[in-house]
C-alpha cells in the first residue's frame, strides 16, 4: 500500500531574471510525516517551498499540494496550509499575542491561543511589540502563527534558525506533536541533527535539483564506506585480513600497530575481524566503528566549498 | 511530561477559513489599533490638522476676513487635510512598511483574500477618518464655526476623496521601497498642504495655476467641501468627478503594479 502524497512536485523550474533557482526539481512529500529539505544556501529550497505555498508561479512543471494547484486554487488551499516564513511576516508595532489572536480569528476552528502561547514560552512576551521581541521570540511567534489555524500541512522555513537550545527543543517537540496528530510537516533546515532527529524523509537539494532522497538512516547507510579501526601488534598481514573478512574492501596499517578496515561495517565484519585476530593470538584493542553522520553524507553530496 | 498543548489530538487538522465579514472586521480592527498606536502617524493625522485649524482659525495669518469667514474657509480645508493624511500619507507609509516587513506576504498565505485585505484597509481608513472628523468638527464648532449645506453631500465628497487618496497611496506603497514611500508621502503631504485649497485660497495663486490646482485631489476636495459647507451648495459635480477620476486611474494602475513583497 502506498502512502498518499501531500505534496507532489514534478519537473519544477523557476528562474528570477534569467537566473535559474529551481532547475527541474521533482519530489513528493508523504502525508502525515515530517520531511526535511536540506541544501546549501541558494540551492533552491526556499523557492521550492514558496512555490508550494502559492507565492511563486512555476515557469515549468507542476506542483500539487493536497491535490490543489497552489497558484490557481490558492483560495481553497490557503485555509488548509500553515506557513512560517524564513523571516518577518509580522507588523512591527503589533503585540505578540495580538498578532496570534488575529491570525487565529481568520480561521474557523483555531487552536487555543493561550495554550499555544504558554507552550512556546511566549507568555511573558505576549504584550511586547514584535519589533522588540528577541530573534528567538520572533521565530516562535512565527511558528505559532503557522499552526494556530489547525492546518493539514505546515511549511516551516528554517524554524529553528537563531534559537537557543531550549527553544529548539520546544520547537522539535511541537513538530513531533504535529506529526503525532496527523499534520504533514515540511521544513527546511541547515541543522543535520535536526533532520536526523525529526525527519521521516530527507530531501537533499542542490543547484535547484534533488540530489538524494531517503530516511536519514537510508542516506547514512547508502553506499556507506564505514570504517573499523583498532590497535594491535604491528606488522599484521593486512592483505590476508582483507581477504579473510567478508565485506572488507581494504585494510591499512595507518601507523605501526594502528589498523583501519574499510567496507560494509556491520556485526558480521566485526566478528570476522576479531575471529581472524583470535586465530593469530592477537588482541585487538580500542575497537572503534566509524559511522557516517548525515552531515558527512550532506557534504559528500553537495561538496564542502563555501556557498555565497 | 505533559505541559500545555501536549495532549494527543490537540493539533489534529481542522482547517477552515472564518467567514469573510468576520475576517475583514478582524483585519480592519487590527489596522485601526496599529494606526492609533503609532505616534508619528497620529502627528500627521490629528496634531497637524488640529494645529492648522486652531492657529489659522484664531490668528490673522492670511487676510481671510472675519473670524467666521476665516473658519468658513479653513474648516473644509482642514477636513480635506485630515482625509489626505489618513487615506494617502498614513495608508501609503503603513502599507509600505507592511510590505517591507513581510506582513503583507504572510497575510497572503492566510485565508484572508486580497480583496478582503483591501476592504479591511478601506474600513480602517474610514474608521480613523470618522474619529478625526468628530474631533476636528468639535474643535471647529467650539471656535465658532457655523457650517451650512448638506451633510450627505459633504460625506459623498469625503468618500470620493478617500477613494482618490487611498488609490494614490497604495500605488506609491506597492511600487516604491518603504523608505522612499515614507519620504515621498510626506513630501506630497506638504506640497498638497501648501499647494492651495487647504490653507491658502486658490485665488491667491496665478490664474494659470488655478485649473491645475483645482484638478489636484487636495484642491478638488477642499474646494468641493467649501462649496457645500460654506456656500450651501448641493453636491458639486466637478470636484466629485475630479476625485473619482483620480481614484479610477490610480486604482487601475495600482491593480497592475502593486507588489505584495
Amino acid at each position: 500500500m502506498s502512502q498518499p502524497q501531500a505534496v507532489e512536485v514534478v519537473d519544477l523550474v523557476k528562474a528570477y531574471d534569467g537566473k535559474v533557482a529551481v532547475d527541474g526539481l521533482s519530489a513528493t512529500v508523504p502525508a502525515g510525516a515530517i520531511t526535511a529539505v536540506l541544501g546549501p544556501n541558494g540551492a533552491g529550497k526556499t523557492t521550492t517551498v514558496e512555490t508550494c505555498e502559492g507565492y511563486r508561479r512555476p515557469d515549468a512543471g507542476t506542483v500539487r499540494v493536497l491535490g490543489f494547484d497552489p497558484w490557481r486554487d490558492a483560495r481553497r488551499l490557503r485555509p488548509r496550509v500553515g506557513v512560517m516564513l524564513q523571516s518577518g511576516g509580522v507588523y512591527p508595532g503589533v503585540k505578540a499575542v495580538e498578532m496570534l489572536r488575529h491570525v487565529a480569528s481568520l480561521h474557523a476552528h483555531p487552536l487555543d491561543v493561550g495554550e499555544l502561547v504558554e507552550r512556546l514560552g511566549l507568555g511573558s512576551a505576549g504584550g511586547t511589540p514584535y519589533r522588540r521581541l528577541s530573534g528567538g521570540q520572533q521565530q516562535r511567534l512565527s511558528l505559532a502563527m503557522a499552526v494556530v489555524g489547525r492546518p493539514e500541512i505546515v511549511f516551516l522555513d528554517e524554524p529553528t534558525a537563531g534559537l537557543d537550545p531550549q527553544a529548539r527543543r520546544a520547537t522539535w517537540e511541537l513538530v513531533e506533536d504535529l506529526r503525532r496528530d496527523g499534520v504533514t510537516v515540511v521544513l527546511t533546515t541547515h541543522f543535520m541533527d535536526e533532520a536526523e532527529r525529526l525527519a521521516d524523509q530527507v530531501v537533499v537539494v542542490d543547484h535547484g535539483k534533488v540530489v538524494a532522497v531517503g530516511t536519514p538512516r537510508e542516506l547514512m547507510a547508502a553506499g556507506a564506506q564505514g570504517t573499523l579501526s583498532f590497535r594491535a601488534t604491528a606488522g599484521l598481514d593486512v592483505d590476508g585480513l582483507a581477504a579473510a573478512v567478508p565485506g572488507a574492501s581494504r585494510v591499512d596499517e595507518v601507523s605501526p600497530g594502528r589498523y583501519v578496515v574499510q567496507g560494509q561495517v556491520d556485526a558480521r565484519l566485526l566478528a570476522a575481524v576479531t575471529a581472524w585476530c583470535a586465530d593469530r593470538d592477537v588482541m585487538p584493542e580500542g575497537l572503534a566503528v566509524g559511522q557516517r553522520s548525515l552531515e558527512d553524507v550532506f557534504l559528500e553530496l553537495t561538496g564542502s566549498e563555501l556557498r555565497a | 511530561m505533559t505541559g500545555p498543548g501536549t495532549r494527543p489530538g490537540t493539533y489534529a487538522p481542522r482547517p477552515g477559513a472564518a467567514s469573510l465579514p468576520s475576517m475583514v472586521l478582524s483585519q480592519a480592527g487590527l489596522e485601526v489599533r496599529l494606526v492609533l498606536r503609532n505616534g508619528e502617524q497620529l502627528l500627521l493625522t490629528v496634531v497637524i490638522p488640529l494645529l492648522v485649524l486652531v492657529v489659522f482659525g484664531s490668528v490673522e495669518v492670511l487676510d481671510l476676513g472675519s473670524r467666521a469667514e476665516r473658519l468658513g474657509f479653513l474648516v473644509p480645508g482642514v477636513v480635506a487635510l485630515a482625509v489626505m493624511s489618513t487615506a494617502f500619507t498614513g495608508l501609503a507609509i503603513g502599507t509600505g512598511f507592511e510590505r517591507r516587513y513581510g506582513a503583507l506576504k504572510r497575510l497572503g498565505a492566510s485565508p484572508l483574500p486580497r480583496s478582503g485585505l483591501l476592504m479591511a484597509k478601506g474600513l480602517a481608513v474610514l474608521a480613523v477618518e470618522a474619529l478625526q472628523l468628530v474631533l476636528l468638527g468639535a474643535v471647529a464648532l467650539a471656535l465658532g464655526w457655523d457650517p451650512d449645506g448638506s451633510v450627505v453631500a459633504a460625506l459623498a465628497l469625503v468618500l470620493s476623496g478617500t477613494a482618490a487618496f487611498a488609490a494614490l497611496g497604495l500605488l506609491m506603497a506597492g511600487t516604491l521601497r518603504a523608505e522612499a514611500t515614507l519620504a515621498a508621502a510626506n513630501l506630497v503631504y506638504l506640497l498638497l498642504l501648501v499647494s492651495g485649497g487647504i490653507a491658502v485660497p486658490l485665488d491667491r495663486f496665478p490664474d494659470a495655476a488655478r485649473p491645475v490646482l483645482e484638478a489636484l485631489p487636495a484642491g478638488a476636495l477642499a474646494e468641493g467641501l467649501r462649496d457645500v459647507l460654506r456656500d450651501g451648495a448641493g453636491l458639486p459635480l466637478a470636484p466629485v468627478l475630479v476625485l473619482l477620476g483620480w481614484a479610477a486611474v490610480a486604482g487601475a494602475l495600482t491593480a497592475r503594479t502593486f507588489r505584495w513583497e
